[in-house]
């Protein structure tokens, strides 16, 4: 109790230097905090995908089809439960800013798949008969104004022509960590028109979406899939929906990196300027500490006042870093809803900061800790800082 | 009069660990900003140099990439046959019609699988873009199923070296050369045939169309008259022009990361040489009414703090500046999100960020010795001979 008086006495002396200080490390934990939680949020694909989901895609690469005919092919494989199918649709709304992902799916049989996609039941009766109706996912619904009823014009990229879609729906994620910035309409509707306009790219499958009964046998099946078409026209990969979130993860692997080692390097330069508060008190406190020792304090006790207070300074700085990163991350995530679908801070992080906030306190200590316990009285009484 | 240069550099030094800590900061700073700035030129240039000036780039209308692009062969001959259209030495048109597919391939050292580009290519399009050079091997031979790889694809993928195969397309490709394309785009391509390309993968169109102009003024009028053509539906842009276009959403990516990360991490540097120049400020009280009294005037006293705190920033600029310099080595390769396919690119350190760095360093020293120097500088000359 008594320590801690004099800890917490201590570091109020300098109230600037000691507001400064915390200031610096709430800035720091907070980008820390951001930063990891941008890393999660690449990540936010994988960690949402069903074990019990398999993708199936041409071998060659994304943009490459599959016949429609494989899906009567793959349902006959043993250990598959069902079988949907999606196209990448990659159209523009208004202008190219305007970014959300847009698939076509079989509207049938799509959401058995996903069941965390929650569309009220009289909604998805709509969608279901309405062959331009659509289903639009919350947030993206809530960016753009999106509402049942409304006709949204979308200019394609891939498939030519703008086309037209009503909003039938709009559904709900079933947790936190689903995506609910996708689009989804009618893969009918686009094989329909694709007939018309361009009848070689008629009747092609983007990716085959298999639901398997135990993901025990993922491997498997998705090897008797890929056998079953060996040597045809249109080879195929299949990966468990994880593997092929992850795919995507790392093509932009370097990018990932590099924001995790920025993440590290703003705990360093923190580290540095606690360091530096550390080392001037110390410093300053040369004669108080060559008091102290002649009065009979050891080198211990004095080593705990120096780590109390840096730590209590980290300490503070770290909890406001920590308590602010919520709200500023529901900012953030609002504010960039486009880029990252996903954005929800993990416990992981939070555990990561409170270490973060440690060590930069430890560390901070150490080199002044060892000067203060190693001085001799004499030298530190004539210290005049 | 001036407080003479030396008394600021002597305070430094007396304090080294506090100087070093300071500089140490604001140094991790400078090189996040300096090698962010080094990533946004290395992909600008690596863009700029893949397009030449003279030479017009075909895509079909709306289709953003060539990837997505479809021309079919009515259109094709269309557009070869205008008059503007530059001739070869031979007398042939210098036209290029390419097909452009991704093709999925695991990188060599990781063996996780990206979109590479595959760009089927005519005889004219070594004319055409005069940076491409085969360094190792030769050209592939046309008709048959030869591909060459550019310098950083063979590096990075599997099968990609010379005297690899590759397999897709129900084929087996033998990789006859290694081309160097001057640190432009096109190295990280893998080059073959367009026809027998198209054969491969099943596709009787052609991706898109490149051409060099006659005369580079043509250009408006081409361009406006192609467009308006009732028979095609495509969109004709300068080579360079596309290919800033393609780079245009990574590039601001990293842009955005960037300037937010240098702001929030600056804020930390300016608190620790704020903290530094306060302790050094209030230790010399005594040491500033000295100077007072011997004459020196309030500005030369906030003259000298503000020296100091910039010293602090040029210290750490340099040494972080020098630091990022080394980045230069590397290589970074990362899937670019409009052409969806892998792009490499190195740091590139140009004379304007080198200035732009300095310039940043010694703002941050100087905003956060500001505060100090003034209270320095305000100081009462009676009271601060008392301190002491």
């Amino acid at each position: 109790m008594y320590y801690l008086k004099l800890i917490v006495r201590n570091a109020l002396r300098h109230k600037l230097r000691t507001g400064l200080t915390v200031l610096g490390i709430v800035v720091a934990i907070l980008a820390f905090g951001l930063l990891r939680t941008v890393v999660d949020a690449w990540y936010a694909g994988s960690e949402a995908a069903s074990k019990t989901r398999l993708v199936t895609r041409n071998s060659i690469s994304l943009v490459f089809s599959l016949p429609l005919t494989y899906s009567a092919k793959i349902r006959q494989i043993e250990g598959v439960n069902a079988v949907s199918h999606a196209n990448w649709f990659g159209g523009v709304y208004i202008t190219e800013k305007n970014f959300f992902p847009q698939f076509a799916v079989q509207a049938s049989t799509y959401f058995d798949l996903y069941p965390e996609f929650v569309v009220p039941p009289e909604q998805m009766r709509a969608f279901l008969r309405d062959r331009k109706g659509a289903i639009v996912g919350r947030k993206t619904a809530d960016i753009y104004g999106f509402k049942v009823g409304d006709q949204v014009n979308l200019r394609g990229t891939i498939f030519p022509g703008t086309w037209e879609f009503v909003v039938r729906g709009i559904y709900e994620g079933a947790e936190a960590r689903t995506d609910t910035s996708q689009f989804f309409f009618q893969w009918d509707y686009l094989n329909e028109t694709m007939k018309k306009t361009a009848p070689r790219r008629a009747n092609l499958v983007g990716v085959y979406i298999i639901s398997i009964a135990s993901a025990d046998r993922a491997a498997e099946v998705a090897t008797a899939v890929d056998r079953t078409f060996k040597n045809s026209l249109a080879e195929t990969l299949t990966e468990t929906e994880q593997a092929f979130q992850l795919g995507f993860v790392s093509m932009v692997e370097a990018i990932v990196v590099a924001i995790r080692i920025v993440s590290f390097l703003v705990i360093f330069i923190i580290m540095a300027v606690m360091a530096n508060t550390m080392a001037m008190t110390v410093r300053e406190r040369m004669a108080e500490y060559a008091t102290l020792k002649a009065l009979g304090f050891g080198p211990w006790h004095l080593t705990l006042l120096i780590f109390g207070e840096s730590l209590t300074i980290a300490g503070c700085g770290a909890a406001i870093g920590i308590a602010l990163t919520f709200p500023v991350a529901e900012g953030f995530g609002k504010a960039m809803g486009k880029f990252l679908p996903v954005f929800n801070v993990h416990a992981e992080t939070l555990y990561m900061q409170v270490a973060a906030g440690l060590i930069v306190g430890a560390v901070a200590a150490l080199v002044p800790c060892v000067r203060a316990a190693h001085i001799r009285i004499v030298d530190g009484l004539r210290n005049i800082g | 009069m001036k407080i003479p240069f030396s008394y600021t550099l002597r305070n430094l030094w007396t304090r080294k660990l506090t100087t070093l800590l300071t500089a140490g900061g604001m140094a991790l700073v400078v090189f996040v900003f300096a090698t962010v700035l080094m990533l946004e030129e290395g992909l600008r240039k690596t863009l700029v140099d893949t397009g030449s000036y003279d030479n017009v780039i075909v895509i079909r209308r709306s289709a953003q990439t060539e990837v997505q692009s479809a021309i079919d062969r009515a259109q094709a001959s269309l557009i070869e046959s205008q008059p503007e259209v530059a001739l070869g030495a031979d007398g042939e048109r210098l036209v290029s019609k390419e097909t452009i597919v991704l093709v999925n391939l695991n990188k060599r050292n990781s063996d996780k699988p990206t979109n590479v580009m595959v760009r089927g290519v005519g005889p004219r399009s070594l004319t055409l873009r005069p940076q491409v050079k085969i360094i190792a091997g030769r050209m592939f031979r046309p008709g048959a199923s030869e591909i060459v790889a550019g310098r950083n694809a063979a590096e990075r993928f599997k099968g990609a070296g010379i005297g690899e195969t590759l397999w897709f397309g129900q084929r087996e490709w033998q990789v006859v050369g290694t081309f160097d394309a001057g640190k432009s785009g096109f190295d990280s391509e893998i080059w073959g045939d367009a026809d027998q390309l198209m054969q491969a993968f099943r596709r009787p169109i052609y991706s898109a169309m490149v051409f060099k102009l006659n005369d580079t003024a043509q250009f408006d009028a081409l361009k406006a008259r192609l467009e308006s053509d009732q028979r095609l539906t495509i969109e004709a842009k300068r080579e360079t022009v596309f290919y800033a276009d393609q780079s245009d959403a990574l590039a601001t990516f990293i842009r955005y990361l960037g300037v937010t990360l240098s702001i929030i991490f600056s804020v930390g540097a300016i608190i620790g040489a704020m903290i530094t120049m306060y302790a050094s400020v209030a230790s010399r009280t005594a040491e500033i009414g000295t100077l007072r009294a011997l004459g020196f005037r309030q500005s030369s006293v906030l003259a000298a703090f503000l020296l100091e705190a910039q010293l602090l920033g040029v210290v750490g600029g340099c040494v972080g500046l020098f630091l990022a310099s080394f980045m230069q080595l590397f290589t970074i390769s990362t899937m670019n999100f409009q052409s969806f396919s892998e792009l490499a690119f190195s740091f590139t350190l140009t004379p304007a960020i080198t200035v732009k760095t300095l310039l940043f360093a010694m703002v941050m020293g100087v905003v956060g010795g500001f505060l100090p120097a003034v209270r320095a500088s305000r100081l009462r000359i009676v009271d601060a001979l008392r301190a002491a």
